[in-house]
């Protein structure tokens, strides 16, 4: 049996236990997405953008969760070098033993599904880290409905995708 | 709550936020969890590593973060939510889960180890996404998003009994979940 999810399940686990002690905060990841993609906008349009509701709601500065995020990029490059992990790939296997080795493809699927992934965790307010970890720890009502409707969704959505029913 | 000036201090919460990211970046790559392929196996139902780390740490963190509320410690932070918002954006969000093979935190991670998928298509995507929300978040905030509002903020406060009372089923419910699925050879 491979113990290698448990703890890394549990390390993550114990991880939300400081961020609610040190920081007052449960792990998520989405908002900063959102704080970056105003920030962008900002280059072009710039105070402007300030002044939208949801960047009220959501102020455009590098904050805690920020960090977190961009910390996720260190920790997966600094883990996969040292295990030998680390390669550049544009096209997973799956994806191109199913429907070719073909980057662009893979590019332009991958940039369809992140507008649906960016549009929806933004939509439901949380993802698989806010709502489906840290909501889910918290015994918050939306968030154990959340990560049901992700997973039959995603599971639905993949089996369509994948021609599994056909 | 402990720390209180520790919480306030906004230059040091970024550093406590890189390390704690670090650390997660970390978990999420070893447990597999940041490739694509172990993330579309959990969707196709072939490789439950997605459920057995998410589980693991819902049960480790559920059992900390309430026991060191019972001791004051800590504050909860739940969202609040409704059919509009919750129902509706988690069917977009399962749909882009499986088209892109990533969620937020997986795509850094995935970034990390090297996969130029998740940089060039899945991060600008979700930019894209996420500019899209804030644009049009002032109607579906009016028309969508209040509609069916959940009453109870958590299941402790809508079944209103003490918190350990669904704390302790259900952890034993996940030890029961992941004990079956390593059994039936997942």
């Amino acid at each position: 049996m491979d113990w290698t999810p448990y703890i890394a399940g549990a390390g993550i686990g114990v991880l939300s236990w400081a961020a609610f002690l040190l920081s007052n905060k449960p792990l998520g990841c989405s908002t900063a997405f959102a704080r970056t993609s105003g920030m962008i906008e900002r280059l072009f349009r710039g105070r402007k953008t300030d002044e939208k509701a949801y960047y009220r709601k959501f102020p455009l500065v590098v904050d805690w969760e920020w960090m977190l995020v961009a910390g996720v990029v260190i920790g997966a490059f600094i883990t996969s070098v040292i295990v030998g992990g680390f390669s550049f790939e544009w096209v997973p296997t799956l994806f191109g033993d199913t429907f070719g080795y073909d980057t662009g493809l893979r590019l332009a699927v991958a940039f369809a599904g992140g507008i649906l992934m960016g549009l929806g965790s933004r939509w439901a307010g949380g993802c698989t880290s806010g709502h489906g970890i840290s909501g889910t720890l918290q015994l918050a009502v939306s968030s154990w409905i959340a990560v049901v409707v992700f997973f039959l969704s995603g599971i639905v959505s993949a089996f369509l995708l994948y021609g599994v029913l056909w | 709550m402990m720390f209180e000036d520790l919480h306030a201090n906004t230059r040091l919460q970024l550093v406590i936020g890189l390390l704690l990211g670090i650390c997660f970046g970390a978990f999420l790559y070893i447990s597999g969890v940041t490739e694509y392929n172990v993330i579309l196996g959990q969707l196709l139902l072939t490789d439950f590593t997605v459920i057995k780390v998410m589980l693991t740490a819902v049960l480790v963190g559920m059992i900390g973060v309430y026991a060191m509320r019972s001791r004051g410690l800590v504050e909860l932070h739940p969202k609040p939510g409704s059919i509009g918002s919750t129902v509706i954006g988690g069917i977009i969000f399962g749909m882009g889960f499986a088209v892109l093979g990533y969620c937020p935190g997986t795509v850094a991670g995935a970034v990390g180890h090297g996969a130029l998928d998740a940089l060039f298509g899945g991060v600008t995507g979700i930019l894209v996404g996420a500019g899209i929300f804030a644009a049009a978040y002032p109607t579906l905030d009016e028309k969508i998003l209040s509609r069916g509002v959940f009453k109870s903020m958590t299941v402790p406060d809508a079944l209103k009994v003490n918190p350990w009372y669904v704390i302790i089923p259900l952890c034993i419910l996940i030890a029961a979940i992941l004990a079956g699925l390593e059994y039936s050879g997942f």
